[in-house]
C-alpha cells in the first residue's frame, strides 16, 4: 500500500535532524511491504484536504520559523481539514509551536499560528534544553515511554480540556512546571521532543504508520512486529540520561 | 575582594599546572587558568597587554583548531609564540597558554565560538580571523543565529586598527567585513570541485537579508560557496585572498595556488579535503596580516602535518589507524568525503560520545550523510555512549543490521576493528571529541601516541 506522506517546509524546518524521523517512517513501512510516497510541500504548494495520510511538520530555528510562519498560517483551514478527515500528522519543536494559536517572541517578533492545537507559546527567558522522558497512554490502559530530547525557549500552555501527548517523567516539557509534554488532536501529535524522537521510540512510528493507514484504508491493519533490538538499546541509554540530567527549574 | 599582585597569582597558577599534571588530571591546559580566573579575572588582560605584538584570535565552527596549528607553524620561525595548541579555546585555557608562555612575542589563540566576545574584549586583538559558522552543539551554543550575533557584537568591539580576516563564502561571516575599514576576505575560486547541490544540513542558505534562498554558481562545503540572492542581490564579497587551480589527492595530501594582493604561490599540504584548503587560505590570509611574506606562508604550509587529533595516522602492529575527528554535519560531511574519495572503507570505528564537549544532544548524526560510506563498508563497528544510536543512523541508513557491531567499550571497540584489518591495511576511525581524546589516551598507553601537553609544547 502506498502511504501518502506530505512534509512541510523541508528546506526551512530541519535542524533537528528531521530527515531521522522520515528515514525511520519509510523504512519501517518498506520492511511490511507498503511504500511511503513523500511529497515535499514548499512555499508555493497548497495542502489538499484528503490528498495527504500523514503530514510531517518539522522544527527550525527562529528566523527560518519566522520565514514560514505567515506562510503556514495562512494554510491553517487546510491543515486543520486534512486531520479532520483522518490525516495522521507529526509536528516537532518549532513545528509543534506553529500549528498552536501562536507564538509570542521577546521582541515583537511574534508569529501567526494555524490553530490545530489548543495551546499557546509565549517566549521565556531561559532556553529549556536537555534529555527527556515522558509516559504516554495513546490507547488507554497502554502505557508506554518516549526518549528524546528539548531545545526550546518557548513556553507552550495547553487550554484547559486539552490532550497532551504524555506526562513528564524528567525532563521540562511544554513549559517545566505543567508536568505535560506535546499535544494530541485525533491522529494529530505535536512534540518538543528530536533527537530524532522516531529512532528510538519505534512504538510511536508505527502507532503514526497505523492511524496513516487507517485515513487510507478505513480501519487500520496490523502491523506486524519488526525486531527492534538495537532501538530498545538506544531507548534504554536516552531514558537513562534523562533520569540522570534531564533538565528542571 | 583585594587585588593579589600579579606575579603572586601567576605563581599560583603555574604551580597548579604542575600538580594538575603531577595527580594525572592531564595536562593542565585549563586548570592554572581557570584559578587566575578565580583570583582576579583582570589578570588575563594585563598579561595580554605584555605582549609586545599583540594577540591574534581564531574562531569557526570547523577548522579553527587545524588553522590555528597551521598559521602556527608559519609564524613561529619567527616569532615567540603564546599559542594554545592543545585545542583549550576557552578564556581558561587562553589564561593558561598566558600563564605558560614567557617571554612570548604575539599570541595566537584558537577561540571558542562562543567565548569569543569575552576573549576578544579582554584580549584587545590586532587581528581576528573568523572562519565559518555551521549548525554545531545547538545544546550548547543555543541556535546559529545567537552566535553570529555574538560575533557581530565582537566585530563591533575590535579596536579600529585591528585587522579582520573572514571567510567570504559564508553569507553571515563575509557580512561582517563590510562595515570595517581594514579587512580581508577569502574564498575559494575553483568551480571543478563544487558539489552538484547544497548538502542536506546546509544552513545560511536563505539570503541574510531577505530571506530569498540563494542561487550558488558553485557550493564547497556545506553552505560555504559563490552565492548570489536573485531579490535584492546580496552576493559574495569580492575575494583578495584565493586558493585557484585546487588538486584534491584522496586522503593524502591536497595543493592550491594562493593568490593574494602581493602575489601567487603554489601551495603543497601534508592534510587532504577541502575543508583544509579552506583551512590553509585562512591562516594563510592571517598570517599575511600579521607580516609574513608569501614564501615563509608557503614554507610553513608546507611543513605543517596535522594538528592534534584531527586528522592523524597512528602505527599500530604493522597496521594504521586514520583518525579523523568528527564534531557536526559539515565537519563530518567533510571527513566522509575525503574518506570516500580515497577509497571506501570496508571496515570503520565511529565512536559517539555524548558529554557536553561532545554535545549533549546527538542528533545531528541524522543530518550527517553518510550514505557514501555504507554502499562499501562490510562491519560498522559502533561504540562509545551512544553506540546504539549510531548503530540505528546506519540501520535506518541502509545498512544491513548483520554488518552492524555495537561495542560500547572504546578499548573493545578499536580491538576490534584493528582485528577486522588485515595486515598491512588502515583502520578508519571517527571519533568524537570525548572519545578522541579517550582513543588517543588509549592509544598512548600503548606507547603509540605522545600525550598532546608533550606535543603541543
Amino acid at each position: 500500500m502506498k502511504i501518502r506522506v506530505g512534509h512541510l517546509y523541508p528546506d526551512y524546518l530541519n535542524i533537528y535532524a528531521d530527515r531521522g524521523n522520515i528515514a525511520v517512517l519509510a523504512q519501517r513501512a518498506a520492511w511490511r511491504g507498503h511504500e511511503l510516497e513523500i511529497s515535499l510541500l514548499g512555499m508555493d504548494d497548497p495542502i489538499p484536504p484528503g490528498d495527504h495520510d500523514l503530514l510531517y511538520v518539522g522544527g527550525g530555528q527562529d528566523r527560518e520559523q519566522l520565514l514560514v510562519a505567515s506562510n503556514l498560517a495562512a494554510k491553517a483551514d487546510q491543515l486543520v481539514e486534512s486531520v479532520e478527515r483522518g490525516a495522521a500528522l507529526l509536528a516537532v519543536c518549532g513545528g509543534y509551536q506553529l500549528l498552536g494559536r501562536g507564538y509570542r517572541g521577546f521582541h515583537g517578533q511574534d508569529m501567526p499560528g494555524v490553530g490545530l492545537f489548543p495551546l499557546e507559546t509565549v517566549a521565556g527567558e531561559r532556553r529549556m534544553i536537555g534529555d527527556v522522558l515522558l509516559e504516554c497512554e495513546l490507547e488507554s490502559g497502554r502505557k508506554r515511554t518516549l526518549a528524546g530530547f528539548e531545545n526550546h525557549a518557548g513556553r507552550t500552555r495547553l487550554d484547559a480540556g486539552a490532550v497532551p501527548l504524555g506526562r513528564v517523567v524528567a525532563g521540562f516539557g511544554n513549559d517545566g512546571r505543567s508536568g505535560f509534554e506535546g499535544c494530541r488532536v485525533g491522529r494529530a501529535v505535536g512534540t518538543y521532543l528530536h533527537g530524532p524522537l522516531l529512532p528510538r521510540n519505534p512504538w510511536l512510528a508505527d502507532w503514526l504508520l497505523g492511524q496513516a493507514l487507517a485515513h487510507r484504508l478505513g480501519g487500520a491493519p496490523e502491523l506486524e512486529p519488526l525486531p527492534d533490538d538495537l532501538e530498545a538499546a538506544a531507548h534504554e541509554v536516552a531514558s537513562a540520561r534523562a533520569r540522570a540530567r534531564g533538565g528542571r527549574f | 575582594m583585594p587585588r593579589v599582585p600579579l606575579s603572586a597569582e601567576i605563581l599560583a597558577a603555574r604551580a597548579a599546572a604542575g600538580l594538575s599534571r603531577l595527580v594525572g588530571a592531564g595536562g593542565g591546559t585549563t586548570v592554572p587558568g581557570r584559578l587566575l580566573w578565580k583570583l582576579d579575572p583582570a589578570a588575563i588582560d594585563r598579561l595580554a597587554a605584555r605582549l609586545p605584538r599583540g594577540s591574534a584570535l581564531i574562531s569557526a565552527t570547523n577548522g579553527k583548531t587545524t588553522t590555528s596549528a597551521m598559521a602556527a607553524e608559519i609564524l613561529s620561525p619567527q616569532l615567540r609564540l603564546a599559542f594554545n595548541g592543545s585545542g583549550a579555546n576557552l578564556i581558561s585555557g587562553v589564561a593558561s597558554t598566558l600563564l605558560a608562555a614567557r617571554g612570548a612575542e604575539l599570541g595566537l589563540f584558537e577561540v571558542d565560538e562562543g567565548a569569543l566576545p569575552e576573549v576578544a574584549r579582554r584580549l584587545r586583538p590586532r587581528a581576528l580571523c573568523l572562519g565559518n559558522l555551521f549548525r554545531d552543539q545547538l545544546d550548547r551554543y543555543g541556535e546559529l543565529e545567537l552566535v553570529a550575533e555574538r560575533w557581530r557584537q565582537a566585530v563591533a568591539e575590535l579596536d579600529p586598527d585591528a585587522a579582520l580576516v573572514v571567510n567570504g563564502d559564508d553569507p553571515q561571516v563575509g557580512e561582517l567585513a563590510r562595515a570595517r575599514a581594514r579587512a580581508t576576505i577569502f574564498g575559494l575560486d575553483d568551480p571543478r570541485w563544487a558539489r552538484p547541490t547544497l548538502q542536506h544540513a546546509a544552513d545560511s542558505k536563505h539570503c541574510i537579508r531577505c530571506g530569498t534562498p540563494y542561487d550558488y554558481a558553485a557550493v564547497y562545503v556545506g553552505h560555504l560557496g559563490d552565492y548570489r540572492c536573485p531579490n535584492c542581490g546580496h552576493a559574495r564579497p569580492e575575494p583578495a585572498v584565493v586558493a585557484r587551480e585546487i588538486e584534491l589527492r584522496g586522503i593524502q595530501s591536497a595543493s592550491f595556488t594562493l593568490s593574494t594582493p602581493d602575489g601567487e604561490r603554489r601551495i603543497d599540504l601534508h592534510v587532504p579535503g577541502l575543508y583544509n584548503v579552506y583551512n590553509a587560505l585562512a591562516a594563510a590570509a592571517l598570517a599575511r596580516e600579521l607580516g609574513a611574506d608569501l614564501d615563509t606562508i608557503a614554507a610553513g604550509l608546507g611543513r605543517f602535518d596535522a594538528a592534534f587529533g584531527r586528522f592523524e595516522r597512528i602505527e599500530s602492529g604493522g597496521k594504521r589507524i586514520l583518525m579523523l575527528l568528527i564534531k557536526n554535519p559539515a565537519g563530518a560531511n567533510e571527513a566522509v568525503r575525503t574518506l570516500v574519495e580515497g577509497g571506501a572503507p570496508r571496515v570503520a570505528v565511529i565512536a559517539l560520545n555524548d558529554a557536553i564537549a561532545d554535545g549533549q544532544d546527538v542528533s545531528w548524526i541524522w543530518d550527517v550523510d553518510f550514505e557514501p560510506l555504507i554502499g562499501g563498508l562490510e562491519r560498522l563497528v559502533a561504540t562509545g555512549a551512544r553506540a546504539a544510536e549510531l548503530g540505528l543512523r546506519f540501520k535506518y541508513g541502509g545498512l544491513d543490521e548483520a554488518a552492524i557491531e555495537v561495542v560500547p567499550d572504546l578499548e573493545q571497540a578499536l580491538d576490534r576493528g584493528l582485528e577486522l584489518t588485515p595486515a598491512g591495511g588502515e583502520l578508519a576511525v571517527l571519533p568524537t571529541y570525548t572519545a578522541m581524546l579517550a582513543l588517543r589516551s588509549i592509544a598512548g598507553d600503548r606507547g603509540l601516541v605522545r600525550p598532546f601537553w608533550e606535543q603541543a609544547a
